[in-house]
């Protein structure tokens, strides 16, 4: 569905991507795992263009891009086909949670009041959330706000969702809520890519684990691979680190 | 004493009647420009649109760096030389409040702009918004609210600063209390008076300033 090719980045002149490739099938789920400051986050937002890359091709559904010079027009193309759930969760503060859903259905997808608080409203009770539909993100826990988001993200029927370490700011006791949800939309065949710190749920929800250090991914694999039999020297000590801490 | 209080009490309708129909419209009406001026000014500075951007810098350059008097004296006294003339001075005096008002209140707006987090445009962005429907339905209600407390601190210096119009012959308070003190002669009892009158004013202000605060905080869920 998705292939990046030799996505590179400079910020400041430090090469953060140093030609970085990933192919995702419909459906699949990935996760991406790697020490801090190894470009798993610069990654993400180049393929939704928060962020341009240097250079860089994607092909998404067949058409082919030039990540480092997309058009504006192409951009919205690809945004509008994907959704994008953030660390900080990001919710708009001067929104309700039913607003922060609606919000770009009306806005940017033109719909009526009606047919968008119809499709929030459903995005909100997947995610639990349908009782709290009123509040403001001030009003709500750090979990509640991810939920949130990623309703957010669902209501604009995304084909792929990209998760930029969605529990990693929350309190030990709320990452089970939001990562239920996740493993839910897994289960329900949602393509995602996950940026996550934490290797027993990348373990559980993906097919397909990348790890990622210094610009580079340097293995990929099965879960079964990555983490059972891991073959670059780096990823065995990342992990043996995780598992002593 | 007698005769102070009797001028006190005679005066009192006669200063408060101008602080009305003249100070308090003056306020309000150059104080709504002066926010439509600087929520302009403000957004160009923040979205940096060419040239543009540069004139409104240059603007608020210049006003912030000269006296408001000498703005009120150059635009009543000094235009009508070039041809240019003031169907009154209220009009003339609106002009200047604003625009002085509105290049302080940009750069307040523009620093309220520029702490509302990148992850909410970034958010916008995600969602399928453009730049322009990001600022004005994210951005700019964020800041707005941020800039409440500051705006109206603003307003509460504009009431005091509509007294400098008395130079221009606007018939505000100031210049009714001279025009009083010219016939009676009692200029310590009416000085009084009048900074009664403004202390009056900035306290109503104050009160609706902590009460809008407290509004807008509500309307976002924060305790205030
Ligand atoms: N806007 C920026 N300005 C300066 N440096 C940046 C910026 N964004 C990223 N970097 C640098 O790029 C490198 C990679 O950052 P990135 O956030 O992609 O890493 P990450 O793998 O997501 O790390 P973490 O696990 O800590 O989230 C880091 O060294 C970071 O300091
Ligand atoms: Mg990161």
């Amino acid at each position: 569905m998705i292939k990046v090719r030799n996505v590179t980045k400079k910020i400041d002149n430090l090469e953060v991507l140093k030609g970085v490739d990933l192919s995702i099938e419909k459906g699949q789920v990935i996760s991406v795992i790697g020490p801090s400051g190894s470009g798993k986050t610069t990654l993400l937002r180049c393929m939704n263009y928060l962020t341009v890359a240097d250079t860089g091709e994607m092909e998404f559904d067949g058409v082919s891009y030039d990540m480092a010079k997309t058009s504006k027009k192409d951009i919205e193309a690809i945004r509008k086909k994907t959704g994008f759930v953030f660390q900080s969760y990001n919710l708009f503060l001067n929104k309700t949670a039913l607003e922060n859903v609606t919000e770009g259905l009306i806005v940017a997808r033109k719909m009526s009041k009606d047919k968008a608080k119809e499709i929030a409203m459903s995005a909100l009770r997947k995610v639990g959330m349908e009782d709290r539909t009123n509040h403001y993100p001030s009003q709500l826990s750090g979990g509640q706000q991810q939920r949130v988001a990623i309703a957010r993200a669902l209501a604009l029927n995304p084909e792929i969702i990209y998760f930029d370490e969605p529990t990693s700011a929350l309190d030990p006791e709320l990452i089970g809520e939001v990562n239920n949800v996740i493993k839910e939309l897994a289960n329900e065949k949602m393509t995602m890519i996950i940026v996550t710190h934490e290797m027993n749920f990348a373990r559980s929800v993906s097919d397909k684990i990348m790890f990622m250090d210094e610009g580079r991914v340097i293995e990929e694999g099965t879960p079964d691979e990555i983490f059972n039999h891991p073959k670059e020297k780096r990823v065995k000590e990342f992990l043996e680190a995780i598992i002593r801490s | 004493m007698e005769h102070a209080v009797e001028i006190f009490v005679s005066s009192f309708t006669r200063i408060l009647i101008p602080g009305i129909l003249v100070s308090i419209p003056l306020t309000l009406i150059s104080f709504f420009f002066a926010l439509v001026i600087a929520v302009i000014v403000a957004m160009i500075r923040y979205a940096n649109i060419k040239v543009l951007s540069e004139i409104c810098k240059f603007y608020v350059w210049v006003i912030r760096g000269t006296p408001l008097l000498v703005q009120l004296f150059f635009m009543y006294y000094g235009l009508p030389k070039i041809g240019v003339f003031w169907s009154s001075p209220f009009i003339c005096a609106v002009v200047v409040f604003a625009l002085n008002e509105g290049a302080y209140a940009s750069e307040t707006i523009r620093g309220a702009l520029n702490s509302v987090p990148d992850g909410q445009i970034e958010a916008g962005y995600c969602v399928g918004m453009n730049f322009v429907q990001i600022m004005l339905r994210i951005v700019l209600p964020q800041a707005l609210r941020a800039a409440v407390p500051a705006l109206m601190n603003g307003l509460i210096g504009m009431v005091k600063d509509t007294s400098l119009a008395s130079n221009i012959t606007v018939t505000e308070m100031l210049f009714q209390t001279k025009t009083i003190i010219t016939t009676t002669y009692e200029p310590f009892i009416l000085y009084i008076e009048v900074a009664l009158i403004y202390l009056i004013f900035s306290t109503v202000l104050s009160r609706v300033q902590v009460i809008v605060e407290k509004k807008m905080n509500a309307q976002v869920g924060k305790a205030s």
